[in-house]
């Protein structure tokens, strides 16, 4: 069953070294409340799964401007400065991961797949040192799933099962990450009672779901 | 680039959109195209981070926080909208869903070679949704200067850097020109009202083949 816990409680969970697989598109449906608390913690030596490094005050961008990112997988980075001088200086690791096929790589973890094949990225860098399949005389790259310890995502209301539903563009990559955590802890607007949400409403079921965090901010001013 | 170019590439992207299609458009000079669409075609526009239906900007002081394009940008929804995560928003787009995508590039060459993702050593924003964008799409359009900041050709015989695809653009528009790539190399089909063919040429890296009628744009 699903557990409501603090985001200071969220962020204690999270060791050096732990994978995390982060929702959220330029920091829009990014957790914040649970990026803060990590913030506040200060945990370093993070792996991190995300779409894009977002700005250095908003989003995932927190973790990087704190140092607590020392590798990454991510398809963007044109929005943080702060993440590319840690990479030009060695400080933080980047796979830089087209986008679609981040999203099947993290999916595919959930899902219990190995991989994906993709056509995505034949015939550039992204092919090299990997294994090129060909399926009815197409060629595809294969690309491994990718494991996270935790998923932090972000919704807009939960009831107490853990059922996740989600606002306008929001909603992006965090579905996808709430199937891939080990444990998976959801940041929301609002937890109703069992039942107040409409069964064909819930994008993600509560079975992905381990704890729920209140979000203690309207930084979307408009919800 | 001086608005009255922007608005000029924009206005010749908008021609290649047909009533019904589904559209991708890239950050930046590409968007500029949705200030021209002809009137009698409706096109849907997608964007990546998990949207169909992408409306005009919002009013200042009515912007939902939670509603923005792949640029960051605020959008608003039109009637028929939906939302969708980002794994389905990639299908749609690597699954041949998409009709035209356009996107903005550093080099593009002869062969229909794409690179806009990174400089090494100087600027890595990463590929983001591109290569995807690029591999699925049915049709691949290409806008950007003709030439870089110190006026040498974008257009090449061959990309210098990391590709984003291989052999997938099908129309290249400048500042200068609209450039179909086809299986014979380049074809210079259009040139911008004031140029000469020869100006084009000369200002083109890659060779370009010169078909009877070049038509103004």
């Amino acid at each position: 069953m699903v557990k409501i816990i603090s985001a200071a409680a969220a962020a204690a969970m999270i060791k050096p070294k732990a994978r995390i697989a982060i929702g959220g598109f330029l920091a829009v449906g990014a957790p914040e409340t649970i990026i803060d608390a990590m913030v506040e913690l200060g945990v370093q030596d993070l792996h991190m799964i995300v779409i894009a490094s977002d700005w250095e005050n908003r989003g995932v961008g927190k973790l990087v401007v704190n140092h607590m990112i020392s590798s990454a997988q991510v398809s963007h980075l044109g929005t943080n400065k702060a993440i590319q001088a840690q990479m030009n200086a060695g400080e933080i690791a980047i796979e830089l991961v087209p986008q679609g096929t981040l999203m099947e790589r993290v999916r595919s973890f959930g899902a219990g797949l190995g991989g994906v094949l993709t056509p995505t990225g034949l015939g550039t860098v992204v092919q090299e040192g990997k294994q090129i399949i060909a399926i009815e005389g197409k060629d595809y790259i294969l690309e491994p799933a990718i494991a996270s310890d935790f998923a932090l995502i972000r919704a807009h209301k939960a009831d107490k099962m853990g059922n996740l539903t989600y606002r306008k563009t929001a909603r992006n990559s965090n579905p996808i990450m709430a199937m891939a955590g080990k444990i998976t802890i959801a940041e929301v607007d609002e937890i109703v009672e069992t039942g107040q949400l409409d069964p064909e409403d819930v994008i993600t079921p509560g079975v992905f779901v381990n704890y729920l965090v209140l979000s203690k901010e309207n930084n979307n001013g408009a919800r | 680039m001086a608005q009255d170019k922007r608005a000029m590439i924009g206005a010749r992207i908008a021609k290649e959109l047909k009533d019904g299609d589904f559209v991708n458009l890239g950050i930046g000079l590409p968007t500029e195209a949705v200030n021209f669409i002809p009137a009698g075609v409706h096109v849907v526009f997608q964007s990546e981070n998990g949207m169909l239906g992408v409306g005009p900007s919002p009013e200042t002081g009515t912007e939902d926080q939670d509603m923005i394009n792949a640029g960051g940008g605020f959008i608003t929804a039109l009637a028929g909208a939906s939302f969708f995560d980002s794994a389905t928003s990639f299908a749609i787009i690597r699954g041949g869903h998409i009709d035209i995508t356009v996107l903005g590039a550093l080099q593009v060459d002869a062969q229909g070679n794409l690179a806009n993702w990174m400089i090494p050593g100087k600027m890595v924003p990463g590929m983001g949704g591109a290569m995807d964008l690029v591999t699925g799409a049915k049709k691949v359009i290409v806008a950007m200067e003709h030439c870089d900041k110190n006026g040498n050709s974008k257009v090449l015989k061959e990309c210098s850097l990391p590709l984003t695809a291989k052999g997938k653009v099908s129309v290249i528009i400048t500042d200068m020109a609209v450039i179909e790539v086809s299986r014979q190399g380049l074809v210079l089909k259009e040139i911008a009202e004031g140029l000469t063919i020869d100006e084009v040429v000369k200002a083109t890296a890659a060779e370009l083949n010169i078909p009877e009628v070049v038509k103004y744009f």
